[in-house]
């Protein structure tokens, strides 16, 4: 059996539409004539919403008792039994209770797939697993229910609601999204406008991301052809990804190249390694330890790795982090001035093009201020 | 006769060979001892920081011949831990940090620029305290609409800063703005307090 195609509506908060637009689609799609059933659906007590959901066939929760309290949860048999062309189900990043099919409804979602059933659902993009602590040092609130992003990645269609944060405001003040009593604390705490626009922010992020790494894969795969080849293709996303490493020292002229390598990374969308290279037998001390001190918080901060390598060869302990981290982009200070016989020898981007594999892009990163000594 | 001079010049040019690799090596020493630590710090909050207070603590580093360390002060809120990574705050410091660097290199002031995490402003201002030695310190007093240390954090600073405290009050003469651009977009500016 084909498995169901799966479309899902992400929002960059509550409120933005994403139930209610996949009520609109479904709708559509009955009114072409076919058969569409709601799988669940959470109104939040939203007048809009239940009147887009009117005359669509439910499929009825089922009844489950959870630490003495009842609650109304998806009945997952009941919609397989069922078994619709398209299935609409809400809020796939919902935690089932205890003693049901599976513990999460984007699992459920899993099977309904299987079965053939076609599925739209909606998510917010601060329950998706890697954007949770991005989302929380945003907004100042932590969500609980995540869903790992492959999620995402298995949907045939990604959907982004999209509203300004002025226009979600006024749909909030206007009281279409939580009751009058709940308006005022909404908007002091989560439903602040910078919220919202860095909110709306990570989510186009995230939707240009999918397409990007679908076109990617759509265009290996048109000109791949076998298995083999195409097992490949689900693999380029990250194969043409890039990886940043910056060579630094201890001295505070460093903390210009990470700002640098770390906008670099940003804009790349991709992790980055920091490596100093420690002459071997010097102990950590003064103010050496005191700007290691610094660099490890910066890249703490930075959410970098700080690797310190003992070598009394600089080229040669670069290179072999460069190929162990499968390094794509390495970014260097501007050297010292040279001095005596070290004039005689090649400049270090040069030693680094000629020590690391081919394709390792070399970047050089100026000082701003006078020349430093030292590290 | 010859031989007598062909070794002398042989020993002239070992000699000044050894005082080339000597003298590069002392140079080398030199420069990775521990220096003495003169630094003014220059806390500040936000996408902002009053120009005066910055000109003011570059003045005085250039006077004394001290390192200005700009600190960049983020709130971490409760729910994430507080050794987390902070991209989005980062980004903001980033663009402040370059501003201000750009601005002390053309006086010529070495620049040893933080951002230091806490729980509020306050603890992350008493952290920094914690692991840097600061001779000053040098603040900008909140004016109207500008983020940054509140009433009670300056007398907290006044009264635990182990080092002198420069407290600017605003002033309306300064209307010159620089301005940064953050890597969201958000314009940042050193604004005249």
């Amino acid at each position: 059996m084909d498995r169901g195609r799966y479309k899902i509506f992400l929002g960059m908060a509550a409120g933005v539409g994403k139930t209610y637009r996949m009520l609109q689609e479904g709708r559509a799609e009955a009114a072409a004539g076919r058969d569409v059933a709601i799988g669940y659906l959470e109104p939040h007590k939203r007048q809009e919403t239940s009147d887009q959901a009117r005359g669509l066939e439910v499929v009825p929760r089922r009844h489950v008792t959870y630490r003495d309290v009842g609650v109304e949860e998806m009945d997952l048999p009941a919609l397989l039994a069922r078994a619709p062309e398209l299935a609409l189900i809400d809020e796939l990043a919902h935690t089932n209770p205890p003693g049901l099919e599976h513990q999460k409804r984007y699992e459920d979602i899993a099977d309904v797939l299987a079965a053939g059933v076609d599925v739209f659902s909606t998510v917010n993009v601060q329950h998706l697993e890697s954007l949770n602590d991005q989302v929380a040092e945003l907004t100042g609130v932590r969500v609980r229910e995540t869903v790992p992003d492959s999620v995402l990645g298995t949907a045939d269609e990604v959907v982004l609601i999209d509203l300004t944060p002025e226009a979600l405001v006024a749909r909030l003040r206007a009281g279409k999204i939580y009751p009058g009593e709940n308006i005022d604390a909404a908007l002091d705490n989560f439903f602040r406008i910078e919220n919202l626009a860095a909110l709306r922010e990570v989510s186009l992020r995230q939707v240009a991301e999918e397409v990007e790494s679908k076109r990617l894969t759509l265009e290996v795969e048109e000109q791949l052809g076998t298995r083999e080849e195409e097992r490949v293709a689900a693999e380029v996303p990250q194969a043409v990804g890039e990886r940043l490493l910056a060579l630094v020292r201890p001295a505070p002229s460093s903390q210009r190249l990470v700002r640098r390598a770390w906008r670099s990374a940003q804009r790349l969308g991709t992790d980055l390694d920091l490596l100093w290279v420690k002459p071997p037998g010097k102990p950590i001390e003064g103010e050496v330890e005191r700007q290691v001190t610094a660099l490890r918080q910066l890249a703490s901060v930075l959410g970098a790795t700080l690797l310190i390598e003992e070598h009394d060869d600089l080229v040669a302990a670069a290179a072999r982090v460069v190929r162990e981290r499968g390094i794509t982009y390495l970014m260097v200070g501007e050297s010292l001035p040279r001095r005596g016989l070290a004039r005689l020898r090649e400049p270090l981007p040069q030693r680094l093009m000629n020590a690391t594999p081919a394709g390792v892009d070399v970047r050089i990163v100026a000082h701003r201020g006078g020349r430093e000594e030292g590290g | 006769m010859i031989e007598h001079v062909l070794v002398g010049i042989a020993l002239l040019l070992g000699l000044f060979g050894g005082y080339l690799i000597a003298s590069s090596r002392w140079r080398g020493k030199r420069s990775e001892r521990p220096q003495a630590v003169h630094q003014i710090l220059l806390p500040f909050t936000g996408t902002e920081i009053s120009r005066r207070a910055v000109d003011a603590a570059l003045r005085l580093a250039r006077a004394e011949d001290a390192t200005l360390m700009p600190a960049y002060l983020a709130a971490v809120s409760k729910q994430l831990p507080l050794d987390c990574a902070i991209p989005s705050e980062a980004a903001k410091a980033m663009s402040m940090l370059e501003a201000i660097e750009q601005r002390a290199t053309t006086q010529g002031v070495p620049v040893d620029a933080r951002i230091e995490r806490g729980r509020s402003y306050r603890h992350a201002l008493r952290r920094l305290l914690e692991e840097e030695r600061f001779d000053r310190v040098v603040v900008p007093a909140t004016s109207a609409g500008h983020t940054g240390l509140s009433g009670e954090d300056m007398v907290w600073l006044l009264q635990r800063a182990p080092a002198e405290v420069l407290i600017l009050r605003p002033g309306p003469e300064d209307h010159r703005i620089v301005a940064a651009r953050s890597e969201r977009g958000t314009p940042l500016r050193l604004i005249p307090s």
